[in-house]
This record gives C-alpha cells, structure tokens and sequence, in this order.
C-alpha cells in the first residue's frame, strides 16, 4: 500500500534514496541540494538504510569516489546543484565513456556570475552535450518516481550511462507537496540488485578500467555511446511501463496537455508546466484553445515523436529557463530542430523566463498564450518574460 | 626464505610490455609494492606516465584489478573503492580482504591532486597512496611541479641568462600527509627495494591512511644515460638529497643514515636539469642548495631524536 506523505522535492528524492538503499552515497552539500544529502545523512544516522557514506571535501571528489565506488561494483549515488556540478564537470563528462550507471539527483540552480542560489537550468544545460541521460521533473512526485525509472534505465544492460534527474531548485526541492510514496518492498523488488559484469572488487577476474585510448579507438568508443543513447530512448518506455503498473502513472517522453484541439501551445521544462496548466485551465473556461506539451526526457531527445505531437499545432511559444549565449535557447533549440523535417511547419516564439529564480506567474503565461494566438511572433526573435524594464 | 628479489618477480602485477621509458624506475617501484601485500589489491591510477605507459587500448599490462579516472583524484577514487569494499562487506557481497592502493605522480599528487589526497587522509580511509616523484611533470615533458627541486631547470621555468630555473624549494610532502595524524606516512626511493618492500608492508598493515612517497629518477627527463637510474636512486640517499626515513604515528625514524654525506654535486652532475647550475656564475646555486640540504637533515634528527610527533 502506498501512503501519501507531505514531502518537499528534496525529502521525496532522499525518501527514494532510502528504498533504493545504494552501497554508497557520497556527500558534499550545496544550496539548494543540501536538504538531499542530509535527510539521507538522518536515515543513515537511524539505522533506516546500511548505506555506506562518504562525506567529501568537494563535489570533484563527490563524483570522483562515486566512480571508485560504481567501478568497485556498487551501485553509487551523489547529488548536486550548479557550481557543483560545474566543479565535478570533467569527472562527469569522463563517466558516459567509462560505462557506469550513476544515478545524480540535480536540483537545478543558476550559475554565477553574478553568484544566485535560486532556480534556472543553466547548470544541466551546460551538460547536454556529454552522454548522460537527463530527465526533468515537474513536482516532488515525479522527481521522486523518475529516481526508479532513471536507476533501472541507466543499469540495464544495453544503456549502461549515467542519468540525472532534476527538479526545480527552491520551487520543488523546498515547496511541501503530498507525495504518494511506494511501498518499500515493492521498491525494492523493482530496483533488484546492481550486477556488474565486470568490477573491481571481483578481484579473481582483473579487470582495467579507464585505459588511454588513441585514435584508432577513442571514435569508436563514443560512436557506442551514441548507440547506448539511442537504446536509451526505446527502454526507457519499456521501464516506464513497468513502473506505472506499480504508481499507476505514466512515463511517455513528455506529457501533452489539452493540445488536442489547441491553436497555441506553449513547451517548457520542469515546475512552470505546473503554473502552465493552471493557465490553461483557466483560459480554456474563457474558450481559448491553448494546451501544452512538457518534455520530461531531455536526454536523448525525442525529436520525432515531439515533431508528430504539434505538427498541426499553428503557433508554438517554447519557454526556456536559461540562455545558450550567442544562440538560440536550448530547449528552442530542439523544438526548431524537431520540426525542420515539415513541410508547413508550426510557428515558433522563443522566451526566456525565470533566470536565477525570478517567479514566471500565471498571468505571464495567459500573456504569452495572447501573444501566440495573436499570430505575431518571430522565430528568429528571443523575448524575456518579467525583465526590469 | 624466498629472497626480496624472489618475491617481487614471482608476481609481477604490472606486466613486461608496457611501454615506459628504458631506464624507467616506476615498474620496480610499483611492483615492489605490490609484491609487499599479502591479500589482492586493487589500483586507483592517477593520469600520468604509469597509467599512459601501462593501458594503451586495447592493452593493459595489469594482471591486477586497476581503474584510471583524470589526473586529481586518484585519492577520491580509492575512497570510493574502499567505501565500496566496506558495504560489500558489510552485506554479505565479498570474503576475500583486500589492500587499495592509489598511485600517482607527484603532479598528480603535490598539485592538483593534493585536495583530494587531503580529503581521503583526513576522513581516515584504509588505503595506501604512493607517488612516484620524479620531480616534475615528466609525462609531458619536464614542467614544473611543486616537487621539482630549486635550481633545476624545468620547460616552464627554465634556466637562462637571467634565471636559475626553479627559484623555490619542493614541498615537504611526507610530513605534510603526516600531519594529517595517519598511522603510516615514509619516504623511500627505487634503489633500495627491500627498503621499499618494508615500507609498503608497515603501510598495508597500518590501521588507517598510509602514505609513500618514492623517488622515482627519470632518465628521460633528469637527462642522464639510461644506465643510471639506480645509481642517481642511490646519489640522492647518499647526499641526503631524499632521506629514508618513515613517519609511524607521528614518530619520525630515519632508516639510513649515510656514514659520510657526499656533496650534493655528486648527485647533480651528469643530470641535464642541473647542467647550468656548474657554470661559475651559479656556483652559489649549489652552494644555496647544499646549505638547504644539510639544515634539513639537522632538523629530521633533531624530529627522530626528541620523538616530537609530527
């Protein structure tokens, strides 16, 4: 029986932390991660997980002894946030290529300068490029749920790469929510065990991990990468499907709401889809055709299916929560990439909103939907929603 | 009884057809340490001219259980591993007992690894990282490492008409580690394996952190003949240029006292690093050097006689 706990997103991380059990958890803290690492510090501390833990100097060596130890043969865990994950950068662009299967709760925070500690998504945006599998997370729940699916994707056999799964800093990490939390047992059947083929501690079968590869193969090497990647997309429906038939909820790529019959659709990542959907509630009872679609998966990119779900969709408003500097917004970026291949494309608008935590509201959004149904936008254009004027 | 040289070639973990310089002393100072362990080991590798010279994919000259992640961390990496080897342990996933062992050169351990060897002394993990200091980043061609000894000359600070090459003097590395309150830190050289074999057996049996840092000449790089390498092993103990000593609990002891000091020249002629160093107008380079030497073998006997912990 599951059991609905009031839970802040960083709890409801921590509390999946707890079913999961990892061999180790190494911590180092950073606002707005900190409650992560802590609540599961206090499970540790009372005797509700074995986990072995190792508190850090620093997030290089949080990812770093992370590696010791999923190399070693244990499943591992660390979690970060923005100058963390940008201190542990070259430890985790390393841990695609060496195949191992971390599993990173982010909590997303702007990155200095000037130094914020509040939610945008240029942290992992910066990390889009380098083989691990993102999955954003609307509220504590599904930041919580995308904790199992991120761990039995990134172990399965034919993946094997790291995943982390964000949420919101601030918004979800600290707001409380009720959060359906699963059974233990019922968590632990789905997690099962971690079982390397090869790993250090299988001291009778030497194993060298991490080698110097020249020319003649480093290409090759990430070329299977890709191919994990591409794996990647097509099990992780297979593993949504089996762990909604424990939650009941659903796990497609992303979500599509009321965009059935919309004449303008908004796209955008993690907690503003929730303020999204208020707005759409409330303009559909005005009559207004608006809908949206919520990736969740981020990385790999589900380019086609995103493509078939708005190619009738007449104008497109993407909202992105951080700035590529001297390029078009990241997820604007796949949305324009996702559509190249129609003939009548939809329109698209490009908005940047809510940079080092400033709050997007409902009412920007109904101003955005106007705009959009308005017909007057500019694809080659990047707006700002709330900027000082 | 097997004989030192007996144990070490029974096992070579690190196997012939790697690809490190001819004169290189690394595979007999990895080896001898190896050979010192009485259960499995398992390697955290920091970047450098071991791990390039030992796995070129798709080879590898371990015949032991070995992990290379970049340049700074092969300390965190090890804790990993350990930490690891203690929840396998706990729940019941492994018997066998183990010993980790980090290596890394001394770039990768008295500079940009020295946070995270810090960090895993310091929270007290059971494992035990060598250097091999060879004085230098000698992997890419002899750059400046905060090992690297005054007055030598280096490609990022070289000797010319106006410089002496390095202007300062290296680290003292192993009473840094040491005062980290660790049961086991020493230092020990290529030359004298049984001396290194010792070392290495007090480490693994040290109930904590333990640390060595080994002398490890480079002909490629010191710029001397290949058929050298024991000899400048050996010219550095001598001249009390690297003393053997060990630090256990705290407690210094000085394995070798040389009968008669040589002159540091000894030790500095025939290496290219030092050529200009014997041209008239450096002469006070050497003499600068041997003052620094001798006031630092006063103060090591000084720390072994009054038994002052570290």
């Amino acid at each position: 029986m599951s059991v609905i706990k009031p839970l802040s997103g960083a709890q409801a991380v921590a509390e999946a932390m707890r079913q999961i059990n990892p061999d180790v958890v190494v911590a180092y803290p950073i606002t707005p991660q900190t409650p992560v690492v802590e609540y599961f510090a206090q499970f540790v501390a009372n005797g509700l997980v074995d986990t072995e833990t190792i508190p850090v100097e620093s997030e290089h060596s949080a990812m770093s002894a992370t590696v010791g130890a999923s190399a070693a043969g244990a499943r591992a865990m660390c979690a970060t946030s923005s100058q963390g994950l940008a201190l542990m950068w070259e430890v985790v662009a390393a841990v695609p290529g060496l195949r191992l299967p971390i599993v990173m709760p982010i909590v997303n925070r702007a990155l200095s300068a000037p130094i914020n500690i509040h939610c945008d998504h240029s942290d992992t945006m910066g990390a889009t490029t380098i083989g691990w599998i993102q999955i954003f997370s609307e509220n504590a729940q599904e930041a919580y749920e995308n904790m199992f699916l991120a761990l039995r994707l990134a172990e399965h056999k034919d993946v094997l790469i790291p995943a982390m799964v964000m949420q919101d800093g601030f918004i979800i990490s600290h707001g409380v929510e009720n959060v359906k939390i699963l059974d233990d047992d019922v968590v632990k059947k789905f997690v099962g065990e971690r079982n390397p083929d090869r790993f250090l501690l299988d001291v009778k079968n030497p194993y060298t991990i991490g080698p110097l590869a020249l020319p003649d193969y480093y290409f090759e090497i990430k070329r299977q990468q890709e191919e994990a990647m591409e794996n990647a997309k097509k099990i992780y429906l297979e593993v949504g499907e089996d762990l909604s038939k424990l939650t009941g909820n659903k796990y497609p790529y992303f979500e599509e709401y009321r965009i059935e019959d919309a004449a303008a659709v908004i796209i955008v990542l993690a907690s503003a889809a929730g303020t999204a959907k208020d707005a759409i509630d409330e303009m559909r009872v005005d009559g207004k055709k608006v809908g949206l679609l919520k990736p969740k998966l981020f990385r790999p990119f589900p380019y086609k299916e995103i493509r078939d779900a708005v190619k009738n969709i007449p104008v497109i408003g993407v909202l992105d929560r951080s700035i590529s500097f001297g390029s078009y917004a990241p997820l604007y970026t796949e949305i324009r990439n996702s559509l190249f291949e129609l003939e009548n494309k939809p329109k698209l608008q490009s908005y940047i909103f809510g940079l080092g935590g400033k709050d997007i509201f409902k009412n920007d959004i109904k101003q955005i939907f106007e705009e959009l149904l308005s017909g007057k936008v500019n694809p080659e254009e990047q707006k700002y929603i709330g900027l000082r004027g | 009884m097997a004989t030192l040289q007996e144990i070490v070639s029974k096992q070579v973990p690190l196997a012939p057809g790697h690809r490190m310089c001819s004169g290189c002393s690394i595979p007999v100072i990895v080896n001898t340490i190896i050979a010192a362990s009485d259960k499995p080991v398992i390697i955290a590798n920091a970047t450098g001219c071991l791990e390039v010279a030992s796995t070129i994919y798709p080879f590898t000259a371990w015949k032991v259980p070995w992990v290379h992640l970049t340049f700074e961390n092969a300390a965190a990496v090890a804790a990993g591993i350990e930490t690891a080897y203690k929840a396998f342990k706990k729940r019941g996933k492994m018997k066998d007992d183990v010993n980790i062992i980090a290596f890394g050169g001394d770039g990768g351990t008295y500079d940009i690894g020295f946070q995270a060897l810090s960090g895993a002394l310091e929270r007290g993990h059971k494992f035990l990282y060598v250097v091999y200091d060879n004085e230098g980043y000698m992997n890419t061609g002899n750059q400046r490492s905060g090992a690297t000894p005054f007055g030598a000359d280096t490609t990022t600070v070289p000797a010319g008409t106006m410089s002496i090459g390095k202007t300062q003097w290296r680290k003292n590395i192993v009473e840094i580690c040491a005062a980290h309150r660790i049961p086991y830190a020493a230092q020990a050289t290529a030359h004298n394996t049984l001396d290194l074999f010792n070392k290495a057996k007090k480490a693994f049996a040290a109930d904590g952190p333990s640390f060595i840092a080994a002398l490890q000449p480079c002909t490629t790089n010191w710029k001397y003949d290949t058929a050298l390498t024991m000899a400048y092993s050996k010219l550095a103990v001598e001249t009390n240029f690297w003393p053997l000593y060990e630090v256990e609990n705290g407690k210094v002891h000085i394995n070798y006292k040389p009968k008669e000091r040589k002159p540091i020249e000894e030790f500095l002629k025939g290496q290219g690093r030092f050529r200009h160093l014997f041209k008239p107008e450096n002469r006070h380079v050497i003499e600068e050097m041997q003052k620094m030497i001798d006031e630092e073998w006063e103060r090591l006997l000084k720390l072994e006689e009054s038994q002052v912990q570290i």
